[in-house]
């Protein structure tokens, strides 16, 4: 008798379904031509790209980044084009490729949300948005939506009035927050499809020889394997508390083993970002080595897996 | 505008470590890279992953490339200069031969080489010399003049081999505390020698002070001035937006643009070097 080897790896995102959940992270895939020349992109499950503004954007003044244990900070500023160029040269692009786009989006207010939307709702080719309302680098500490229930509700209404019915959308939310299930409660009740979880961790590193912060901007958002624990505490305790909404992990995965304990803890799918600016190919060798993995445990399909951890033991 | 894209010959591989000798205050470490050997220029640099498997270092460290070439029994190999300052570089200075590193390169932008012969001055700082011995080779071999300027702290930082001697027309080191060639700085020996022979294009490898001070000048001479900035990164390859200079674009508009990717060689006249660690008024999306 043959054995099966068949290992259905695909995982749903809303009403979208992808081949693979390997996902880049916003921000750490640049434009996609660059990782481009390592892997093609159709190979993962879906670009997500760095969160696009309205208007073309310098970022922050250098130093922008500080290695930490295990780590990072980084404190770009959301560097880009603006959307207007990002729709006319990126996202022809990446279709041209054949990858699967999550397109990020970044508002400083409720309106910049809502006119994103707009541009966004009738370009073909993506396959679902990402809501960046938690990015702790903007200049404006007030306008950190995801830090508040009642502008976080607001800014993803925006999108979801103005995006119409048929694209889904997943809030990405900050962990620097006292009580992450009633902010993923709210924005699930304004319109979110999904939730992408965490953002960075705001912290700072101060340099002992020049006796200043070492970032330009003080603050930066702590990335990499010292968060993952805080990823899968996030992610555990709103997939607990809202078992049907799909979430986009991420936070420090830099193997198959990692991508495997957000996925146990409720992930539907698995964003990689800073292991690729150590590994150009970690996105490949992290899908590899989870397929492996799922299959070792026994799953017949990806689905089985996720928030797997939540059973009731027997 | 079109991004400019990461240098097409890029390739990331497991290299051995063919030798790996202490010199002076720095570490000359040779790696076998196959074919990446041909396609790397003077001035591209390699992306280097440290610390080994579980490494708490996340990400890799950029070093110029000293010199890659095929040896006559046809192994490639890309020979590196490195300071064991940090964790990172500590642990790649303390690699045996026979053990592996993960290297990403060729990437970023080379040394532009004049078609006709010059009068070219090349001039680096502490290890920043060691991307210019095969930029001088390559020069000399179009028939132009090599002067070269090395500075340093002190005498034990200055990197230049003895076939890195031969390969010049003329050697100047400056230190900053007089323990070996002229007491000072390389910009206090720059006039002199400029008006001397005559320079038409000045390359240099450095601090960005040094490069900051080597501008002004070239400017002020009216010499070309391709340099190679230093400016940390997270990856090397473009995507973590962490390397940026204000530099002016050829419409005359000034981004912030990635050193990995349009740099590390640079035309310094078009680097706003004052303003180098803020983001100066008139830039794109200021």
């Amino acid at each position: 008798m043959e054995s099966n080897v068949t290992f259905d790896y695909s995982t749903a995102l809303a009403d979208r379904r992808i081949p693979n959940p390997i996902l880049t992270a916003s921000g750490t895939a640049g434009s996609g031509k660059e990782l481009a020349q390592f892997f093609p992109l159709s190979d993962i499950g879906a670009v997500v790209t760095k969160s696009i503004m309205l208007k073309p954007r310098s970022g922050r003044a250098t130093p922008r980044m500080a290695e930490t244990p295990s780590g990072m900070l980084n404190s770009i500023g959301l560097q880009g084009p603006g959307i207007d160029i990002f729709l006319e040269n990126d996202i022809p692009w990446l279709a041209s490729q054949g990858a699967r786009i999550i397109v990020s989006i970044a508002g400083e207010t409720v309106e910049d949300y809502a006119v994103l939307a707009r541009k966004l709702r009738a370009v073909p080719g993506i396959t679902a948005l990402e809501v960046n309302i938690s990015c702790p680098n903007v200049e404006n500490r007030g306008q950190v939506f995801a830090c508040n229930p009642t502008t976080a509700r607001e800014a993803i209404s925006a999108v979801r009035r103005n995006i119409g019915g048929e694209l889904p959308i997943f809030a990405k939310l900050s962990p620097d927050v006292t009580d992450i299930v009633s902010i993923a409660t709210e924005v699930v009740d304004a319109g979110a499809d999904g939730l992408a979880l965490i953002n960075t961790i705001l912290g700072m590193v101060i340099d002992t020889n020049t006796m200043f912060p070492r970032l330009s901007q003080k603050t930066g958002g702590l990335s990499g394997p010292a968060i993952r624990p805080v990823a899968v505490r996030a992610i555990y305790q709103v997939h607990a508390a809202l078992p049907n909404i799909p979430i986009i992990g991420m936070g420090g995965v830099a193997s198959g083993r990692d991508a495997f304990e957000l996925v146990l803890a409720g992930a539907s799918a698995i964003s990689v970002g800073t292991a690729t600016f150590g590994n150009p190919t970690a996105a490949i060798s992290i899908k590899q080595e989870l397929e492996s993995i799922l299959i070792e445990k026994g799953f017949a399909t990806f689905h089985q897996a996720i928030g797997f951890a939540h059973r009731e033991e027997i | 505008m079109e991004m400019p894209t990461i240098n097409s010959r890029a390739k990331q591989m497991d290299a051995e470590v063919i030798s790996n000798k202490r010199l002076g205050a720095y570490n000359h470490i040779v790696l076998a890279v196959n074919e990446i050997a041909t396609y790397a220029k003077p001035g591209n640099f390699v992306a280097i992953s440290v610390g080994g498997p579980g490494s708490s270092m996340v990400l890799r460290r950029a070093f110029a490339i000293y010199r890659a070439q095929i040896r006559p029994d046809g192994q490639g190999v890309m020979e590196l200069v490195v300071a064991p300052h940090g964790n990172g570089s500590k642990w790649l200075a303390s690699r045996e031969p026979g053990e592996s590193v993960n290297i990403v390169a060729p990437l970023g932008t080379a040394f532009g080489i004049p078609t006709e012969p010059v009068r070219a001055l090349l001039i680096g700082g502490g290890y920043g010399s060691a991307p210019l011995f095969a930029l001088a080779e390559n020069l000399k071999a179009k028939g132009s003049r090599v002067d070269m300027v090395l500075g340093a702290s002190t005498a034990a930082k200055i990197y230049a081999p003895l076939e890195g001697k031969r390969s010049v027309n003329s050697m100047t080191i400056t230190t900053d505390d007089g323990s070996a060639g002229t007491q000072g700085r390389v910009s206090d020996v720059l006039p002199s020698i400029i008006e001397q022979n005559q320079i038409e294009i000045i390359y240099s490898c450095g601090p960005m002070a040094m490069l900051s001070a080597i501008t002004d000048i070239a400017n002020r001479y009216g010499v070309m001035h391709q340099c190679s900035v230093e400016e940390s990164m997270a990856c090397g390859i473009g995507v973590c937006m962490t390397c940026v200079l204000p530099v002016e674009g050829r419409d005359g508009i000034t981004r912030m643009v990635r050193t990995c990717i349009e740099g590390p060689v640079m035309d310094g006249s078009k680097v706003t070097w004052s303003k180098s660690r803020e983001i100066p008024d008139g830039v794109w999306g200021k």
